[in-house]
């Protein structure tokens, strides 16, 4: 076990350099003067120019620049905003929390529902309710979730008024930021409404970036039960006598849980993407629509240090979800 | 009065390709503490038959008997609670690929303790420590490491014996036995064997032993059916069966014996029946 | 009791009776996954629209009708059977829009598909074929590519190239690329261990022909079944490319940039938001409805019961 967590481990590093180096060369390709591209709109005059130059090692060879770069981004220091000119890495952490907040909701939804569901289906198979949940669920797949956001916004907030159409809270409400959290931080600042509020403006965003996972996870519970369930051990559960419920909820889910871990964690890389298109539609402040806004912004510093955080960020989560694997696998477990 | 007693079993498969039958009228009883060895080639439909009576066959199978009664109770119409009453406990069954049989995300401490705890209601101490008894009277070594180990560490052998020590846990009246040492090496084959037949004297349990091998059935039956392609072929003592076969296919398995092999092929059903017609 | 005498002389046939056959045998297997039948009928009409779309267009997808703005579908209030769906912000026609916009999204798919296949394909051979070190840094490229959610790097690199049709393309097709080399290199892995490989490396093929004729044919299965979950995933990135802006730039009517200029209207005319997401679904939906039955199709193994 420790050999095999140790693997995946040095695996990551070379991974990790790769995607500095992708980062890296990100501004490096953009057409035109890099110099002038950092520097902005105003132009600059020669004297200027030379000194961002030399600041921003740019007249270096392109190798001393990448370590230069790799040292100052493994110090924290990923540059500002040419828009607010506040530090990257501070935007980033800030607005961060709001999309994890809406990630976990749509995740947790995407796994109680499309678990259930596939579970379900396995058991019945070839019933209506298996045919029913598993087109339901291709329609789910094929889905372009910017269109589905906008039609449950007019169906939900146009239509039946009954959920707000942006934001993470209405504006009644203010408090500090504890946690970073909106339901966490409504329910401790105390204030009569304010966890509804948080609430009502949380649950439509998670159910669109839910959609797909919840897709996905439910297929493939369906084709995992399936195989599982077929195997000899569950055949022995039922010859012992075993209830139903046990048979079905511990023998062979168990067993039929071990790919599907790996399925939802592979889900949350794709979260991220998908977050994209729904902070967009629901103008939720977190990391999606920030690097929409600095690529349409050309706040180049956001760009590439962005990329490289949310880079990071996958693959630290596919590192878990390979833990994780190996811990629910008693074969990979013990011994 | 029998235990287990079957008429005119039959059992047919709805597939892609139409209906098929595999298992065609057959008829069989065993009576307590009785050994009842069946007998035949693969797909002769000797776990079929076994495998309904258990009501472990999956939903495309369709199920007709005459009879099908256990005990004097008719056993073709129950419910799964009902089933559960009996399968489990005073029916129990092993099967051909022991490690495969036994779950691979759970200690095989916890699938014996599962069947203790909640079959016959003991608390969890007093499973734990049955457990372990249980593992000694099938002959585990260092039972107390054992019992924490998953299928995966263990030999084909001990998980076999871990199936038997599960399937006698409940001291069944009936112990159906399916090809239960077709998978093992060749030394552990009569391990698993003699412990079978050991167990079976201790405990008094009748034991369907099914089987392809006319050696072990030698060595252990008191009485034989054999099948064919989901029919009866013929029923004796075995005794009877061996000096005295009626049937030309049980003639044909019987001269298919590696002992009878003279010169340098390995004898065959087909060649017996080949050597029959030519006469 | 058997008779050894009615064995017939093996027939043997042509290469072309032996495709026909395993045309049969393929279609047969497709045709009983009704979903399949359905996606593959969906699937035709879609590419007849795109073809005959100047045909079967009424209007022009860019004149802009200055007395026509925001009208409804012809079944709703105000709705007039000059535009059967209705009109958008400027006055465009919506359906005659739609049939032009089913264009864009085929040829996205083929130029995507075709690229992300070739490249994906060539890079997963050399990885298999030679492995070794060859096989360790290519495959830790496609790591790196695969490390960032496809959308944004896509989304990144057109923000690099340029926004427009022709970058999305490219962009989309980049990141795509590592799943078809992924794909092959696993292939090409498990099918060098076989027998046949080592008889035609004996019998003196060079290593090109044994990549390409020998090998890959045998590979085709995966390969044709990621493909078509890549054109369906080509369809939905670029209409979200499309969405930000990124992509087809507007007046071009690309079904995403439809929704893009419509975003403001939702409340007002739901016509200009509908249709258009409503088109990219049914073309996804039918194109995954024969993904899946093309899987099925091509290892019968796995799902018959």
């Amino acid at each position: 076990m420790i050999r095999f967590i140790l693997s995946k481990l040095l695996y990551l590093i070379p991974t990790f350099l790769g995607i500095t180096i992708i980062a890296f060369s990100f501004v490096r390709i953009l057409p035109g003067d890099p110099v002038l591209l950092m520097a902005g709109e105003r132009g600059v005059t020669p004297e200027r120019h030379a000194e961002l130059s030399a600041q921003l090692g740019y007249d270096q060879p392109i190798v001393m620049q990448y370590f230069e770069f790799l040292g100052r981004l493994l110090q924290g220091d990923m540059g500002n905003s040419l828009v607010t000119k506040k530090p990257v890495l501070d935007e980033f952490l800030t607005l961060f929390p709001a999309t994890v907040e809406l990630g976990l909701c749509a995740i947790l939804i995407a796994t109680v529902i499309g678990v259930t569901v596939g579970v379900l289906a396995a058991i019945r198979r070839g019933s209506w309710f298996d045919q029913i949940s598993m087109t339901l669920a291709l329609v789910g797949f094929s889905m372009p979730i910017f269109w589905w956001g906008l039609l449950l916004i007019i169906f939900f907030s146009g239509i039946l008024g009954w959920t707000p159409v942006s934001g993470r809270i209405s504006l009644l409400y203010y408090f500090p930021d504890a946690t970073g959290f909106m339901l966490i931080d409504s329910l401790l600042s105390g204030q009569k409404g304010a966890f509804t509020s948080a609430l009502s403006h949380l649950i439509l965003p998670s159910l669109v970036l839910a959609t797909i996972p919840l897709a996905v996870i439910a297929r493939q519970t369906r084709s995992a039960m399936l195989e599982v369930m077929g195997e000899d051990y569950v055949r022995t559960a039922r010859a012992k006598g075993m209830p139903q419920y046990r048979v079905i909820g511990i023998h062979a889910l168990r067993n039929a849980m071990v790919p599907v871990v790996t399925t939802i964690g592979l889900q949350i890389g794709v979260l991220m993407a998908g977050a994209i298109l729904t902070e967009t539609i629901f103008s939720w402040p977190g990391i999606g629509k920030w690097m929409i806004d600095s690529i349409s912004r050309r706040d180049y510093p956001v760009v590439q240090s962005g990329l490289l955080l949310i880079a990071a960020l996958v693959m630290i989560v596919n590192l878990l979800v390979d833990l994780t694997y190996g811990l629910i696998n008693p074969r990979i477990r013990v011994k | 009065m029998a235990l287990l007693n079957i008429k005119n079993l039959t059992v047919k498969f709805a597939t892609a390709t139409g209906s098929f039958t595999a298992v065609d009228g057959i008829d069989v009883h065993v009576d307590r503490g009785e050994v009842l060895a069946i007998v035949g080639e693969s797909g002769s439909g000797k776990s079929v038959s076994m495998l309904a009576v258990m009501g472990l066959l999956p939903d495309t199978a369709s199920i007709t008997a005459d009879e099908m009664t256990y005990d004097g109770r008719d056993i073709s119409n129950l419910s799964a609670s009902e089933r559960r009453t009996l399968i489990g406990r005073e029916i129990t069954m092993i099967f051909q690929e022991p490690v495969a049989s036994l779950n691979p995300s759970f200690t095989v401490g916890f699938q014996i303790e599962e069947v203790l705890r909640l079959n016959l209601g003991l608390s969890r101490r007093d499973a734990q420590s049955r457990a372990l008894d249980l593992f000694r009277a099938v002959g585990i070594p260092e039972p107390e490491a054992k019992i924490k180990a998953y299928p995966h560490q263990m030999s084909g052998g001990q998980c076999q014996r871990v199936m038997i020590a599960i399937a006698i846990a409940s001291n069944p009246r009936l112990l159906i036995a399916d090809e239960p040492t077709t998978a093992l090496d060749v030394t552990i084959q009569k391990q698993i064997l003699d412990l079978l037949m050991k167990l079976q004297e201790d405990y008094g349990m009748a034991l369907i032993l099914i089987t392809h091998d006319m050696g072990v059935v030698a060595e252990t039956a008191d009485r034989v059916v054999v099948q064919y392609q989901g029919k009866k072929m013929e029923e004796a003592d075995v005794l009877s069966l061996f000096e005295n076969p009626q049937s030309p296919y049980t003639r044909a398995l019987l001269s298919a014996l590696p002992e009878h092999a003279t010169g340098d092929r390995l004898p065959t059903v087909s060649d017996f029946f080949a050597q029959e017609t030519a006469r | 009791m058997s008779d050894t005498s009615n064995l017939a002389a093996p027939v043997k046939l042509s290469d072309a009776a032996i495709r026909r056959r395993m045309l049969a045998e393929f279609w047969f297997y497709f045709s009983q996954n009704r979903g399949a039948v359905i996606g593959l009928a969906v699937f035709i009409c879609l590419v007849l629209t795109a073809v005959f779309a100047a045909a079967l267009a009424p209007h022009d997808p860019t004149t802009q009708y200055r007395e026509a703005l925001l009208v409804p579908p012809v079944w709703a209030e105000g709705g007039s059977t000059q535009f059967l769906l209705g009109t958008d912000a400027v006055g465009r026609d919506m359906l005659s829009r739609l049939i032009f916009g089913a264009q864009y999204s085929l040829f996205i798919g083929i130029v995507v598909v075709s690229i992300a296949l070739f490249g994906g394909v060539i890079i997963g051979l050399l990885a298999g074929f030679f492995g070794g070190w060859i096989d360790s840094v290519i495959m830790r490229m496609m790591d790196v590519i695969l490390a960032f959610p496809s959308l944004l790097l896509a989304l990144v690199l057109v923000a690099v190239l340029g926004p427009g049709l022709t970058n999305a393309m490219i962009a989309i097709a980049i990141v795509y690329q590592p799943h078809f080399a992924r794909l092959t290199r696993a292939a090409v892995m498990s099918e060098m261990k076989r027998e046949y490989v080592s008889a035609a490396r004996v019998a003196g093929a060079g290593n090109l022909r044994l990549m390409f004729k020998t090998i890959l044919p045998n590979c085709l299965g995966p390969l044709i079944v990621q493909a078509t979950l890549s054109f369906s995933s080509a369809v939905l990135d670029s209409a979200a490319l499309g969405f930000l802006g990124m992509g087809a730039q507007p007046p071009s009517p690309e079904w995403g940039t439809m929704l893009a200029e419509a975003r403001e209207f939702i409340l007002r005319a739901w016509w200009v938001v509908t249709f258009p997401g409503l088109a990219i679904l049914i073309s996804v939906l039918a194109i995954n409805l024969m993904g899946d039955g093309l899987r099925d199709a091509l290892d019968p193994k796995l799902k018959r019961s």
